[in-house]
């Protein structure tokens, strides 16, 4: 049992190549889970390795390294279609968790309630995976395929995730409900982003909700009805709503969550109206 | 890193360190075992409690989170380091203590670390600045308030007092270790070379289970030994009332609960760090189990204890008057059902001890709020002799009840006995939530009757309690709950009954109010429907029922002093009506906000129900001069350790800063008994009283001087001024006895009270403390979220030994029961964590106006009164009762969760 704290993505991808390892990062979701006895094999970490860190400004869009920090995130310099992204990140946990946690953690592990998925969905992100066969580009909607359950290969990992340049006028929000102020794993969590033309009338809608169906959800029923009308005309009916089927659990009843979802819906888009 | 050899150099607190640690292994375990850093402190290892936070490079992480590895060629900074270094941090320290921001001190260093990262980059922070650079830091017991004063750095709340006797809210006598990073917890005491012992636990609520091949397993894995029942040399069962002792150490063949311990495995940190309890040899047959009080209840039901039929382990009654006959005459009679759920004390430090044998005698070194009562269970569990036993009391990072009975001291005792080696061991976040107590869920009925003139007409309460699988203190709760779910009122014709009801769960015991709460959240939720009913103000119809002096309680007591309950309704008067208004006036704009506001009140009576419960307090002045208090009440955080020192120096007439303390070591401090009931200030208190008294007069005595002479300790001997006239006793002059002490007195108090017939009439308790809570809310009725914004409380104390001490207890009190009323919910194999059982954060817990009343009480040292449990009494149902005000919903189960209240609003209508 081995720790590995490579510096080149060659050698992080060789070690990986050999089986039955576990890649650590911000180590924010690997210890909650670890088993007593601890791990069983040897760990990657790849904090250290080069090009993994950081947020960068690319040809037509957006590329976040896969070891970048929620703090970063948080403090970056960003399209107001970003802010809801933003919020996200200064809801992962606390600050200690968003000092430490990463953006492709959060999505490897693929929790139903992970904060970040939402404003990516909203964000029409890619993931970019790494592995024997080289690299190649997955839409998050297809990477993430269940509760716990990503579309990874053996010997593959997570490099970067890739956003294309968000419409000029639009801007983001994020909602997150829970019972309590800090430390929230959420009810449920609506990420929105919305341009509108010189008319008020919105040219470009993302709406995605989590923790309300195995996977966060966008709503494309919603979002088609939303191109053309006003912010104040807004319906949300039950149809919208359809990719969503919220479980009851200890937080709270899966008939609870959908009637939070349109409320919260309508708060996220209002704020990213109005700020 | 250094790949070629694994090491892994950091700097830690300006210094290059250089360690080797195993793949997959915390940088809070290699800062604490590995560098002795054990000023970082671990409550949870799972990220949900922040109090591990360490600086990174400058940013503050959870070091249970790292990989040790990762530190590699960084900068960590932990407390210890801070505040020897950076003038910043010791402010905060000097801050924290002026402000009593920490009470425990198990969370302070997280605290205290994230509050510097953020004041280097923000010196003058705003609330909410504070709030988001603290919010991954959960406290229990200080109600965050004056963690907020102090990061920002409002005044002091502390005075500078030269005497720092009774009324002077002076800082803990203890407060500097909790801030420097010194303080040393239960797991903080143990040496390096202790073995580590883990506890095996079922995963079942009921299975029947065999054990495989012990010895095989433990030579298989490198083990140095496996415990189980038959390890356990004397009678393995504990418990804490005499008739109850039913809790096995380890379970015999049938587990009760989930998280039972079974068994534990005794060996070196790094072999125990590699075991799997999965790879235990065990093989569990689960069994029906009964988890509910309606399913332990019902016909068929299994039985969890011989003898205890439909599984009811006792009962507790009251009867005064005759209540039927006053619901049959009053105008307006009301009922109510409630229920409430299990709470879990979630304080940040799990259980922690280490054990040695020491020239024949089994040392315990363990957080715990009775080291005495510890020991009378390791006399039995062990058959040793108690000359043979020594428990030494660390400081507990927290405790409410739960660290009243034993948990990891019997495995400790045996462990050590057995491997004849120093051991360690220190409960997982899970385990400790799975196996130590919680408090009661409550199922109750009221019955309230009251004429047209507002005067109460009868009052009938019932109600069952979910005891768990073992008693615990599920007698107490069953025994006090019939004498107070009357409330602090006249009540002349009552009949109250409570029953403990096992069930396949941990077990229910002590918290925090020993039932009491439950039951007013019961009692006060309906007087606020019978106000209404009744077309009288909520706050008014309290104060024309408040119990008075000379009005018989409905235990037949009569107290002809110190029934402070009309003074703590009436001190919230101008809150009430101000707040009320400003409500109506909110309101009035519509919207999906709205604002309510509630009051309740509480009482709570001090000490044992109708049983003795001794303190004694001992003193001695050595030779140099030094005057020593052997300070044997349990300080968890609530501050009994400056409390009592305050009294004890009151009476003796010195300064409180005369005093060197030692704890409760039971080899050298006789017993001041538990810290428990809010019996401290009110029954150790006393004994300090008398024994500084006694001290006093002896003193006096010596130098043949006047009652009104002044002394003053010098370590050439003691200064008796009277008058004029200056006398020194020349402490060389006298012979030192075997502890070195020239004088010496000890003093004991035991309260006065009186058994309860067969109808609960008699004096249950010497004195009641009596509290009101108002608060000020706003529901979003849309998505049912609640955000108390203000808190007024008006507490009787009596005497306010120590006023910043008081708001402290009252701000935490509130806090936990916010976390009551809104969000704590403990569920077997569901909330078994700080991150599915919620507590309430920073953000959570708006400003208190602590309104202190002193009504003395004729027993309480200078009239003084318990207070611990009061503080939580009227807060959950003050919520509830605001939330009723918001919009009109009573809601009847606890927590009062957004979507519990949302559906209660549709239902309403809304």
């Amino acid at each position: 049992m081995e720790y590995h704290a490579p510096e080149t993505l060659g050698d992080a991808l060789d070690i990986l190549s050999r089986g039955g390892v576990t890649v650590v990062a911000g180590g924010t979701d690997f210890y909650p889970s670890m088993r007593p006895g601890g791990p069983r094999g040897d760990l990657l970490d790849i904090t250290r390795v080069a090009g993994l860190r950081g947020i960068a400004r690319q040809a037509g869009g957006w590329r976040i390294g896969a070891a970048t920090r929620w703090s970063e995130i948080a403090r970056a310099d960003l399209p107001r279609a970003f802010d809801g992204l933003k919020a996200a990140a200064r809801k992962v946990g606390g600050l200690q968790i968003q000092n430490a946690g990463t953006v492709a953690g959060n999505l490897v592990n693929a929790s139903p309630a992970a904060d970040g998925v939402p404003p990516l969905l909203t964000l029409g992100a890619q993931v970019e995976i790494a592995g024997p066969g080289g690299t190649r580009r997955v839409a998050l909607e297809e990477f993430i395929t269940g509760v716990r359950q990503v579309a990874l290969d053996p010997g593959e990992m997570v490099v970067a995730v890739h956003m294309p340049e968000p419409p000029t006028d639009a801007a983001g929000a994020f909602c997150k409900l829970g019972s309590r102020a800090y430390l929230v794993i959420s009810i449920a969590m609506v990420a929105v982003v919305l341009g509108r033309d010189e008319e008020g009338r919105i040219d470009h809608a993302r709406v995605a909700v989590g923790a309300c169906s195995p996977v966060a959800r966008r709503l494309p029923a919603l979002e088609a009805a939303m191109i053309g009308a006003r912010l104040e005309e807004l319906r949300i009916d039950p149809a919208h709503l359809a990719p969503l089927s919220p479980i009851d659990d200890v937080r709270g009843s899966g008939a609870y969550r959908l009637e939070a979802v349109s409320e919260l819906i309508g708060r996220a888009l209002r704020e990213a109206a109005h700020g | 890193m250094d790949k070629r050899l694994g090491m892994t150099s950091f700097r830690l607190n300006g210094t290059e360190v250089e360690i080797l640690p195993r793949p997959g292994e915390r940088l809070s375990e290699a800062l604490r075992d590995r560098l002795g850093a054990r000023d970082v402190k671990v409550g949870c290892n799972a990220g949900d409690c922040g109090a591990c936070t360490v600086l990174v490079d400058g940013a503050p992480v959870c070091s249970c989170l790292m990989p040790a590895q990762q530190a590699a060629g960084k900068t960590v900074e932990t407390l210890a380091g801070l505040v020897a270094g950076e003038p910043l941090a010791r402010e905060l320290g000097r801050r924290f203590e002026g402000q009593g921001a920490a009470q425990c001190g198990i969370c302070t260093p997280g605290m205290m670390v994230s509050a510097v990262a953020l004041l280097r980059e923000v010196p003058e922070p705003d609330e909410r600045q504070v709030m988001d650079a603290l919010g991954g830091v959960l406290c229990r017991c200080t109600g965050y308030r004056k963690i907020i004063d102090a990061v920002m750095g409002h005044a002091p709340g502390a005075v500078v007092d030269a005497q720092g006797h009774t009324r002077a809210a002076i800082e803990k006598l203890d407060g500097r270790r909790k801030v420097d990073g010194t303080e040393q917890f239960g797991d903080d005491v143990a040496p390096a070379d202790a073995l580590v012992i883990r506890v095996v636990r079922s995963p079942h609520a009921h299975a029947r289970f065999t054990l495989g091949d012990l010895d095989g397993f433990a030579r298989a894995e490198g083990l140095d030994a496996v415990l189980t029942a038959r390890d356990v040399p004397g009678l393995n069962l504990y418990g804490t009332i005499p008739g109850f002792i039913d809790q096995p150490v380890f379970a015999e063949g049938v587990a009760r609960f989930r998280g039972e311990a079974v068994a534990a495995v005794v060996g070196a940190p790094d072999v125990v760090a590699r075991f799997d309890p999965e790879r235990f040899p065990v093989t569990w047959e689960p069994l029906e189990d009964a988890q509910t009080i309606p399913e332990a209840m019902a016909p068929g039901a299994p039985l969890l204890h011989e003898g205890r039929d439909g599984n009811v382990m006792c009962g507790g009654f009251v009867a005064h008057g005759d209540v039927e006959a006053a619901l049959e005459r009053a105008d307006v009679v009301l009922e109510g059902r409630f229920e409430t759920s299990f709470v879990e004390h979630a304080y940040i430090e799990p259980e922690a001890g280490f054990a040695q044998v020491v020239d024949g005698r089994v040392e315990v070194h363990a957080c715990t709020q009775a080291p005495v009562m510890d020991l009378d269970t390791l006399e039995t569990v062990l058959g040793m002799d108690r000359s043979r036993i020594r428990v030494v009391p660390t400081a507990t990072g927290g405790g409410f009840g739960s660290k009243l009975d034993v948990s990891v001291q019997p495995y400790l005792a045996i462990a050590a006995l057995k491997a004849g080696r120093p051991v360690r061991i220190a409960y997982e976040r899970t385990e400790s939530m799975q196996s130590t107590t919680k408090r009661h869920p409550a199922d109750m009925t009221v019955r309230i009757g009251a004429g047209r003139d507002g005067r109460i007409s009868g009052l009938r309460f019932d109600g069952l309690f979910n005891t768990g699988a073992y008693s615990s203190w599920g007698p107490t709760v069953a025994n006090r709950v019939p004498v107070h779910a009357s409330g602090p009122y006249r009540v002349a014709d009552y009949r109250a009954e409570a029953k403990g009801i096992h069930t396949h769960c941990p077990p229910s015991g002590a918290f925090r109010g020993f039932g009491v709460p439950q039951a007013a959240v019961a009692q006060e939720s309906l007087f606020d429907e019978l106000a209404d009913t009744l077309r009288i103000d909520r706050l008014e119809f309290r104060i024309l029922n408040a119990l008075e002096n000379g009005v018989p309680t409905v235990c037949g007591q009569v107290f002809e002093q110190g029934v402070g309950i009309k003074a703590c309704l009436e001190a919230l008067r101008p809150a009430w009506e101000a707040e009320r208004a400003e409500a109506a006036r909110v309101n009035a704009a519509g919207g999906p906000v709205r604002r309510g506001v509630g009051v309740a009140a509480g009482w709570y009576g001090c000490g044992n129900t109708s049983l003795p419960n001794p303190s004694t307090i001992k003193a001695g002045v050595r030779g140099d001069g030094q005057l020593v208090l052997h300070q044997g009440a349990a300080d968890i955080g609530q501050g009994a350790n400056t409390v009592i020192a305050q009294i004890f120096a009151t009476a003796l007439g010195v300064p409180v800063t005369a005093l060197e303390l030692v704890g409760g070591d039971t080899d050298v401090t006789p017993d001041a008994g538990k810290t428990s009931a809010s019996r401290q200030t009110f029954v150790t208190g006393n004994a300090a009283r008398l024994a500084g008294e006694a001290m006093r007069a002896e003193i006096l005595q010596r130098a043949n001087a006047g009652p009104e002479a002044e002394i003053v300790l010098r370590e050439a001997g003691i200064e008796v001024r009277d008058g004029d006239r200056v006398q020194v006793i020349d402490l060389a002059a006298l012979e030192p006895d075997a502890e070195g002490y020239v004088l010496r007195v000890a003093e004991t108090y035991d309260p006065p009270t009186k058994p309860l017939d067969e109808n609960g009439q008699g004096v249950p308790y010497a004195q009641f403390g009596y509290a009101a809570h108002l608060c000020v809310l706003d529901v979003d009725t849309r998505l049912g979220t609640v955000k108390p914004f203000k808190f007024v409380a008006a507490h009787d104390v009596g005497h306010a030994v120590n006023p910043l001490l008081i708001e402290g207890q009252v701000e935490g009190g509130i806090a936990q029961g916010l976390g009551m009323a809104l969000m704590e919910e403990y569920l077997p194999g569901r909330t078994e964590n700080l991150h599915d059982y919620l507590i309430p954060t920073i953000g959570d817990m708006p400003p208190v106006e602590t309104l202190i009343i002193e009504e003395p009480d004729a027993h309480g040292p200078y009239g003084a009164k318990g207070l611990g449990e009061h503080v939580l009494i009227p807060t959950a149902p003050a919520i509830l009762n605001a939330i009723r005000d918001a919009t009109g919903v009573q809601m009847q189960r606890l927590p009062v969760t957004p979507s519990r209240l949302r559906a209660a609003l549709k239902e309403a209508g809304g």
